[in-house]
């Protein structure tokens, strides 16, 4: 009944072309990869209609302290990939906000990523602004201009090189506020910064440095999976009154598309989605991996010819609660916590290598809250602890398979 | 070693056959009358001629108009702020001030001349040895020893300690080396961009200008052209090494490349209130960032835990106490000009000692912080997480 990893994975990078053990061959696998993928993923609302009921949307032109109107109603959306909603949203940012610039290596150009596309044009060279290159110097700046009350939008062009202003945010910005007794604060500051794996970025353009900032108590890290989440959320992160770090996956950028709805609106900061309920066991992810999860239950439910001698009948019907991170600090530990005491087991997927990673923290945060309820120990399908390496990039990052075996593992354990 | 020596030799020979240039002179009482004094007007004074040095611009005026009130002011703020840093020490030893404290005793001529030639509306921005700036620019002397104390009247609430304290005008003593540079050049561009005709003074050491944040803020600044007087406080050693051993530049006003730079006597109060002033007006004017470097020197330890003697001589020490100290300096000019008796000068010591007295049993008297605040001020009031950790398993804050 207990299926163990190296089963299934010996199986699957095998050649194909020799018997396996019980005698029957498996299929190479396709060129593109198994069942759904992010261009065919259910999770994406590609309709006007799913867009504008899109949960936790807030409008931003509405009285809040009035009576709930029909949302959907008036409202116009626009097919965008994601890094057209992230320039949407800083295009509105700026519209509302005098105070508001962004300024990063490159960005009056439009950025490497195109994020940037067109803003110095429509706001002027004085409000969209390249920088040199100094990591570090672009994060103070943005401090010191956030200390004087403005809205900054920095650009760190790749969230690799974040480090050489890693002392700038977990010295400075993160700890403003409490030194200072509240006199002063960067709560205008948010740090955009294109994160994860790309598929072959290697060493110094794949990785996910969210972990890095766990300790740095006073900032707040968000993590958006596609379009119509990033707007809303990167609209929430600006105008956050705390500094925040705006990560985006950057293989979505092109690759996720949705309907995004045009008006300003904001998705609630420190708040988990559940994207599908369940009560076998909780799936929780954020960023690109979500939608190997989503591929990964896809292969649970219905697995394609070539693993269905590897799932068991029993575990096909299994209900998986899928959940979206989406703030990675501080995370919605009541969100989670509600699920695994419903559900008792919980997988964890993260890009970034298993050790002092964001998924250890929530792990031991909820084999605390949830002992008595768990069914198995709290599993953790991460990167591994070595740098993001160019050959074994696809090795690296947890694939579909990899979370199939997991939660097998994890629901007959 | 004998390798690295080896190495020295023959840049300093090399030192040796380049071209002759005057040294800056630091001594703190050079300054020379004028015209005769006049007691209510303002009246000129001459600055010896070798209290600026210059880097692709001119030097200011070695002419000052100086007033009565604001030279008996100068001394008054000087004498206070280096009781107020002896009190500091006395309640360091006294193992009531605990962890990190800097003090800044020997250099009030640079906090309290550059206060002097600036308005409210410029902005300050310095490292750790921030107490006489936090005083200077709004805050108070209980405020500062409170929070060197860790008491709730501190400016910090005691939540920041020695190096983490803020007034509005003032953006605070900085515990990172270098980090407050380009928050400085942040400064001056959200000036710059309030179209306000104000400078931001970003401070930093001999030591802390070898970080390569302080370059990268350089050129910004310059790129962007913002009003941003980049103040190198040089008192000759960062920690205990000294600035030859330290910097392959020592002349700290010429390192800005394209950015103009001035180098002061920052022993004399009356050159650091020219100096300062002349910055002010050049970055103010739309001139861009200008490097203003203060040769001036601390009499004690690095912080409460160096001695200070150890990669100095004690001769070196007293010799600069006896022979250039800025407070004596500005004594003298009082005393030679006839502006105030010597038992007027007794007078505001007292004043002083007085004052500062007081604050310290002000600050020793307020209560340490309530232990709720360990979670406040973390995040935006309402916006925090619903509850955090505290110091043992089951203590837990909810918000």
């Amino acid at each position: 009944m207990i299926l163990l990893r190296p089963h299934v994975l010996a199986r699957l990078q095998s050649s194909g072309t020799g018997p396996d053990t019980d005698g029957a061959t498996l299929e190479p696998p396709p060129a593109g990869g198994h069942l759904p993928s992010i261009a065919t993923s259910k999770l994406l609302r590609t309709s006007r209609d799913a867009a504008l009921r899109t949960p936790g949307l807030r409008w931003t032109d509405e009285d809040p302290s009035g009576p709930t109107r029909e949302l959907v109603g008036g409202r116009e959306t626009r097919k965008m990939n994601l890094y057209q909603a992230v320039r949407d949203a800083m295009s509105h940012a700026m519209m509302k906000d005098d105070t508001a610039v962004v300024f990063g290596e490159d960005v009056a150009f439009g950025g490497v990523f195109r994020c940037t596309m067109g803003l110095a044009e429509e706001f002027g060279q004085e409000r969209v602004f390249n920088t040199p290159l100094t990591e570090q110097g672009i994060a103070g700046f943005g401090i010191g201009m956030a200390a004087m009350g403005h809205t900054a939008i920095a650009e760190i062009q790749f969230a690799d090189y974040i480090f050489p202003a890693f002392d700038q945010i977990v010295n400075e910005a993160a700890k403003i506020r409490y030194r200072s007794g509240n006199q002063f604060n960067v709560g205008g500051l948010t740090i955009r910064t294109p994160t994860m794996s790309v598929g072959h970025g290697g060493l110094y353009h794949s990785q996910s440095p969210e972990g890095f900032f766990l300790g740095a108590s006073g900032i707040k890290i968000v993590i958006p999976r596609s379009p119509i989440q990033a707007k809303g959320l990167l609209l929430a992160a600006i105008r956050d009154p705390n500094p925040v770090i705006f990560m985006e996956p950057k293989i979505l950028y092109r690759s996720a598309i949705e309907q995004v709805p045009n008006d300003d609106y904001e998705l609630p900061i420190s708040k988990a989605e559940t994207l599908i309920h369940g009560s076998d066991v909780t799936l929780l992810s954020w960023g690109t991996p979500i939608y190997h999860c989503e591929t990964a239950l896809s292969m649970l439910s219905s697995p394609p010819p070539s693993l269905a001698n590897l799932v068991p009948e029993s575990l096909r019907r299994a209900r998986v609660e899928l959940i979206d991170l989406r703030t990675i600090i501080p995370w919605d530990v009541e969100t989670i916590t509600e699920s695994v005491n419903r559900t008792g087991r919980l997988v964890i997927v993260h890009e970034a290598g298993p050790r002092g990673s964001v998924g250890a923290e929530i792990s031991a945060e909820i084999q605390k809250r949830c002992f008595l309820k768990l069914n198995a120990p709290v599993k953790l399908i991460a990167g591994w602890d070595t740098p993001v390496a160019l050959q074994f990039e696809k090795f690296y990052t947890p694939d579909a398979i990899r979370i199939l075996d997991g939660i097998m593992d994890t629901l007959s354990y | 070693m004998s390798v690295l020596a080896r190495l020295r030799a023959p840049s300093l020979r090399r030192a040796a056959f380049a071209p002759f240039t005057r040294a800056l002179q630091t001594s703190a009482d050079s300054t020379q009358l004028q015209e005769s004094v006049d007691h209510e007007k303002p009246f000129t004074v001459r600055l010896h001629e070798d209290s600026f040095r210059s880097y692709q611009c001119e030097s200011p005026s070695l002419d000052v108009e100086v007033t009565k009130d604001g030279l008996l002011d100068m001394y008054k703020k000087m004498t206070t702020m280096r009781r107020m840093e002896m009190a500091a020490d006395a309640l360091y030893k006294a193992k009531l001030i605990r962890g990190f404290c800097h003090l800044a005793i020997g250099q009030e001529a640079v906090s309290v001349g550059l206060e002097s030639a600036i308005t409210p509306e410029d902005l300050v921005i310095t490292a750790y040895r921030c107490h006489p700036f936090a005083v200077l620019r709004g805050g108070t002397i209980a405020g500062v020893i409170g929070e060197l104390l860790g008491r709730q009247n501190g400016m910090s609430h005691g939540k920041g300690g020695s190096m983490h304290i803020f007034t509005p005008r003032f953006f605070g003593g900085n515990g990172i080396v270098g980090a407050q540079v380009p928050v400085g050049a942040g400064l001056a561009f959200a000036q710059k961009y309030m179209e306000k005709r104000t400078a931001t003074f970003a401070m930093y050491g001999d030591g802390a200008s070898n970080q390569g944040q302080v370059f990268e803020a350089f050129n910004m600044a310059k790129l962007w052209n913002l009003p941003c007087v980049f103040v190198c406080e040089n008192n000759k050693y960062g920690m205990g090494t000294s600035a030859e051993r330290s910097s392959s530049n020592t002349e700290y006003f010429t390192r800005g490349d394209k950015i103009p730079g001035i180098q002061a006597n920052g022993m004399d109060i009356i050159a650091v209130h020219q100096a300062v002033k002349y910055a002010k007006e050049w970055a103010a004017e739309g001139n861009g960032p200008l490097l203003l470097e203060f040769v001036t020197y601390r009499y004690g330890g690095h912080s409460m835990s160096d001695p200070g003697t150890t990669y100095r001589t004690r001769e070196e020490i007293q010799r600069m106490r006896s022979t250039q100290d800025p407070i004596r300096g500005i004594q003298h000019y009082i005393e030679q000009w006839g502006l105030a008796s010597q038992d007027e000068l007794k007078q505001l010591d007292k004043d002083a000692k007085a004052e500062v007295d007081k604050a310290v049993e002000e600050a020793k008297a307020s209560p340490e912080p309530f232990v709720k605040d360990l979670w406040t001020d973390i995040y935006y009031k309402g916006t925090e997480p619903s509850s955090m950790r505290g110091r043992e398993r089951d203590e837990v804050h909810h918000y």
